[in-house]
């Protein structure tokens, strides 16, 4: 082997006797390949080395265990300050994947783990791909998360492959793709078990097969005469997830193949053009943000070195059945604890159709149950390393459980509520070491509520926040830590919103109205859906405690006449809403309903009124943060950036003098937060 | 605490032990295969105790006819139940006694030094015993395999006879006796024609076997049972053959099922066919010192015997003779016994045997009768015809609910035996410390 002389830090290259080039990508400082403007400049040398001196064949793989590539570094995203530089650096990309495509050899991409965005990209401008089948591979291109679409001329090069109708479903969904999805596809040519992945590589590079061709019909949906049919029906696709003017990513995505597919040099001029001018957009930034705001909660609890191994619950209801599923489905040891089988059951029926459903393999199915364990008697409790509490939100029963459960935990093992409302200090009384005691407030539902809230008291034991953030990235969620007031981050800022589009129901709007204006606003679900999803009666519980604290929630009389009727929402079919097969049954929004202007600034200002009184007490360490919780626990708008980021680019100023508008006009409960002013000031 | 096994060895303890309800099985495959049964088992047991599974030595389980995908039946339960790569598990098939020679073995390897901690019983999903192809279908299929070209198909069609495709029933293979070519309801036809038992004293048993159930299930002596639950959400928490309203007049009215029209032999006073599982921790004294386990009693000393397959339903009377006399015990010495009830009539005639001198003077080899056990002291919570016989688990079930039975009435020995198809019977002997 020789090893070129031009100096690498991020690509080896090499050649083996039999003369096929292998070109390792193993990106200096960072445990993830990412293709950074360095990376790609490096990767020009390699190519045009290549160029000067063909190889019999090249093969890309990675030196990275977790991944061929994961993607362009998103970072040099951030710091573009014009669409020109974007598109600049997008074409210089398309120069260098284009030698790599037009080398006159056979070019493979051996492809493990990770392979995103750029990282596919890349690999579309080799001849062949080939995949290896652990579930561990993702292959996609995500970019449209972020607000973009493809720039690497992915757009180009993975219709031209798959067609049109797969290619967008990759692009506009994000989604990523295990390798033998992406093999059924055609996206990749072979997915193969790890220990034949470089071996088949070679063999294409060797005895290169014909290279895929495109089906007739798959082509002809390129032709003028089909591409406006096919490109309407993608949007109206598009239009019931995502609205154009929030999210412009998917509809510029579409636009870009119907005005370019029958040539591709011009698709690709292109695309860098379209990118640039998106990724320079406020949607695109702001979802950049929500990224990096995601990576920040990924990183809390990286300085803890605690792994559970074995997760005892204790109450199987909806959500210490569904947390004990989810654990379970993560690869932990779970014991399920509950006052009789009969309550057991029902959690271990929703746990099986969560398996299946994320594990597909029934002997994945299989291993998942076989770990989640119905425990009547307790025993799980001496060896869990975490105990988390998920019965009925009464304080005397908890800390009478605690003082049955303390003296059998194990030294060194958290105990966690899951409790919703009640504060950690009202339950420690019950223990002997009250700094163990850690709330791990999760989302219903859970397997889909990223956000997990790590609550602690002024006596929990940082060690112990730190440990159950860990063990929230441990099982794949979003660590927050806020402290033990009432209502934590996320139901105490959603609890005005809901409350307020109780009181304009009240008032006479019509819940549809309410519900669209704040799905227009950006809510993934109306507030009016939202309570009855919640449930009547428990809004009214958390309304209740929320207002005793905080004072500022009233409660409307509306809900409670709901309560008291017997209408609980969603789970017994009829809320503010009737329910049929689970789904609201609305009324159609016609022209004759009457919606008062100030809509969605009542239900929005109150929840942005809240998220300042939040900061203004440290209920999270910083703004950021607290805009992660939002985004992450509510669905609050991620291309707005969050709460306090869109209160940022809105004007503080402004929003305020709106609050104090509304404030003579429906009430005190608009009065703006003493934080509006510290923060205008600032 | 020392007290050497005769086999020669140090003690063997039972630390615990948990079995699965006893499920009826109701003409289709039941919701659990024998390794679920098998982990619906082990897992409650092995989560109460204060060792880790990986800390045992090895898992031997009893099955008779484990599924298609259960090879090894008992490594497969080890896996699953979270013991770990290390710890190895192997799979024991004594036909009825499998889960007795699954404990049998446990006790040797650990009384012998080679182990001292080992989970032990015996599974069985007799609802899962699989239909199979005739030999004629088999060879067809092979034929047809072969076949390149439509007109090679057409001409091995032809050859496809109605028959081929009667499927064999696996169970009643299982238990038919094929050396001497009779099913196991046949021998218990022998044993009862032989001792003159009547189809009336047949039917009291029956009825008393579920009555002791019943009152066993109020009362809750059955604690070692675990709850089962299915993915549907569907719990399981008893033995569910348990007929309450089962009089004689009813028994009556059944006809008899292996010898037709003139048998005494009834499905009422036969085991059910059932699903099942049961399993025991064994420890050496190191491992009960080491972990601090608790002991619910000793293993003694074990016995296995043979006989004419077409008595075998007497293998107890035959297993439990030897054990007596090696410790110079008699009937009064024993405390309480468990005869696994595979027939009314076969428990029956093992206590007639022991009844009748001349028995006990050709059969057995002795000088003169053993005498008679004590009703009450036999099988006092119910047993197979009430609450079902998963064959490779009833071993098991038998040696663990006797140690339940000497504690709850503060009793020191007992011994559990069963039949076994084939013409063999096997004992243990097990006594509270």
């Amino acid at each position: 082997m020789t090893e070129s002389n031009t100096t690498s830090c991020h690509w080896h290259l090499e050649r083996d006797q039999a003369g096929i080039a292998w070109l390792r990508i193993d990106v200096a400082d960072g445990n993830v390949n990412v293709l950074s403007l360095a990376v790609i400049s490096e990767l020009q040398q390699k190519v045009d080395e290549l160029v000067r001196n063909p190889p019999r064949g090249l093969i890309i793989h990675s030196g990275k265990p977790n991944g061929f590539i994961a993607g362009a570094d998103i970072k040099s995203f951030l710091g573009m300050k014009s669409e020109q530089e974007a598109a600049e650096f997008m074409r210089g990309v398309h120069t260098v994947f284009d030698r790599l495509e037009s080398l006159s050899c056979p070019t493979v991409a051996a492809i493990h783990g990770f392979c995103l965005g750029g990282g596919l990209e890349l690999a579309l401008a080799c001849h062949y791909r080939v995949a290896d089948e652990d579930q561990g591979t993702r292959i996609g291109l995500p970019e449209v998360l972020l607000g973009i679409h493809p720039g690497f001329g992915g757009t180009m090069r993975s219709i031209r492959l798959i067609g049109v109708p797969a290619a967008m479903d990759l692009m506009l969904s994000g989604r990523p793709l295990s390798a033998r999805a992406a093999a059924k596809l055609g996206l990749i040519d072979h997915a193969v078990p790890q220990r034949h992945l470089l071996r088949a590589a070679r063999m294409l590079v060797l005895d290169p097969p014909q290279r895929r061709q495109l089906k007739p019909w798959l082509k002809s949906l390129n032709l003028p005469l089909l591409r406006p049919l096919l490109a309407r029906y993608l949007r109206r696709q598009v239009a019931s997830r995502a609205n154009r003017e929030h999210y412009p990513a998917p509809y510029a995505m579409i636009d870009l193949w119907e005005r370019n597919a029958s040539d591709p040099k011009s698709m690709l001029a292109d695309e860098a053009a379209s990118v640039a001018h998106l990724v320079m957009g406020d949607s695109a930034q702001n979802l950049i943000r929500v990224f990096f705001l995601q990576e920040r909660l990924k990183a809390a609890g990286r300085d803890s070195r605690f792994k559970a191994q074995r997760v005892h619950v204790i109450g199987a209801g909806v959500m210490g059945g569904d947390i004990a599923a989810w654990c379970a489905l993560q690869g932990l040891m779970v014991t399920l604890q509950d006052q009789s089988p009969e309550r057991i059951a029902p959690a271990v029926k929703r746990a099986a159709q969560l398996f299946s459903k994320k594990l597909k393999q029934p002997r994945l199915v299989q291993a998942a149950l076989d770990r989640l364990i119905p425990d009547v008697a307790g025993q799980g409790v001496p060896h869990a390393d975490v105990i988390i509490e998920a019965i009925f939100e009464n304080a005397e029963a908890k800390q009478a459980l605690y003082r049955t459960l303390e003296p059998r935990m194990k030294p060194g093992a958290i105990l966690a509520t899951n409790t919703s409302s009640i504060p950690l200090q009202t339950l420690t009384p019950a223990l002997q070491h009250p700094q163990r005691l850690v709330g791990l407030h999760f989302f219903n539902p859970v397997a889909k509520m990223q956000l997990v809230e790590i609550v602690h008291s002024p006596q929990t034991d940082e060690q112990v926040v730190r440990d159950a953030s860990a063990f929230a990235r441990q099982i794949g969620k979003l660590p927050l830590a806020v402290t033990s007031t009432p209502g934590f981050l996320v139901n105490r800022i959603l609890m005005p919103y809901l409350l307020e589009a109780v009181e304009l129901e009240s008032e006479g709007v019509r819940p549809e109205l309410i519900d669209r204006a704040a799905v227009a606003f950006g809510m993934p679900m109306g507030p009016i859906e939202l309570a009855d999803t919640v449930g009547l009666d428990i809004c009214l519980s958390v309304a209740e405690i929320l207002g005793q604290s905080l004072g500022n929630a009233r409660v409307p009389a509306r809900l409670r006449a709901l309560v008291s009727e017997g209408r609980l929402g969603r789970k017994n079919g009829q809320g503010f809403y009737s329910y049929r097969n689970g789904e609201p049954v609305k009324a159609r929004i016609s022209a004759g309903m009457t919606l008062p202007a100030d809509v969605t600034d009542r239900m929005m200002l109150r929840l942005l009124n809240e998220a300042m009184a939040c900061l203004r007490g440290h209920v999270v360490e910083d703004e950021d943060l607290l805009d992660a919780g939002i985004i992450f626990g509510t669905g609050f708008a991620p291309f707005r950036g969050g709460p306090l980021h869109h209160v940022r680019e809105r004007g503080i100023s402004a929003l305020r003098g709106r609050l104090e508008e509304l404030a003579r006009n429906h009430g005190a409960r608009f009065t703006p937060d003493e934080e509006w002013q510290r923060l205008q000031a600032l | 605490m020392t007290q050497h096994t005769p086999i020669g060895g140090r003690p063997v303890f039972v630390v615990d032990g948990s079995r699965t309800p006893f499920l009826k099985v109701k003409g289709r495959p039941g919701p659990f295969r024998a390794s679920d049964l098998a982990l619906g088992a082990a897992r409650p047991l092995l989560a109460r105790m204060p060792f880790e599974p990986a800390e045992l030595d090895e898992v031997i389980l009893g099955c008779v006819m484990p599924g298609p995908d259960e090879a090894n039946i008992a490594r497969i339960v080890a896996l699953r139940a979270g013991c770990g790569q290390r710890v190895t598990a192997w799979t024991v098939q004594r036909n009825c006694a499998s889960g007795m020679q699954a404990l049998d073995c446990a006790y040797s390897n650990i009384a012998n030094g080679r182990s001292e901690l080992i989970l032990a019983g015996g599974t069985e999903s007799m609802s899962h015993a699989p239909l199979l192809l005739s030999t004629e279908m088999v060879t067809w299929l092979a034929e047809w395999n072969k076949c390149k070209t439509i007109g090679q198909r057409i001409h091995v069609l032809r050859h496809l006879k109605p028959k081929y495709l009667q499927p064999i029933i696996g169970l009643l293979r299982g238990l038919t006796d094929p050396v001497v070519g009779l099913s196991m309801g046949q021998t218990a036809e022998n044993l009862a024609h032989r001792f003159s038992i009547s189809r009336l004293r047949m039917d009291e048993f029956a009825v008393n076997s579920h009555l002791r159930l019943g009152r066993a299930q109020d009362e809750g002596y059955l604690r070692e049972i675990e709850t089962l639950y299915d993915a549907a959400g569907k719990v399981y928490a008893q033995d569910d053959g348990l007929r309450r309203d089962s009089t004689v007049d009813k028994l009556a009215t059944l006809a008899p099922v292996f010898d037709r029209k003139f048998g005494h032999v009834t499905a009422g006073n036969s085991a059910q066919v059932t699903d099942g599982a049961a399993l025991l921790v064994l420890a050496s004294e190191q491992a009960v010192d080491k972990y601090k386990l608790p002991v619910l009693g000793r293993i003694v000393d074990s016995q296995w015997a043979g006989l004419d397959p077409s008595q075998m339903g007497l293998g107890p009377a035959h297993a439990m003779a030897p054990l007596l006399s090696r410790h110079g015990l008699t009937i009064p010495d024993i405390d309480y016994w468990e005869i696994n009830e595979a027939f009314a009539t076969q428990v029956l005639a093992c206590v007639e045997a022991w009844k009748s001198a001349d028995y006990c003077r050709n059969e057995l080899g002795l000088s003169d009768a053993l005498g008679e056990i004590d009703n009450e002291r036999l099988n006092i919570d119910g047993g197979g015809v009430s609450l079902g016989h998963p064959v490779g688990a009833s071993g098991a079930r038998i040696v663990l609910h006797l140690l339940q039975v000497l504690a709850r009435n503060n009793a020191r020995r007992g011994i559990a035996s069963l039949c076994i198809g084939g013409g063999q019977g096997g004992a243990m002997m097990v006594e509270r410390l």
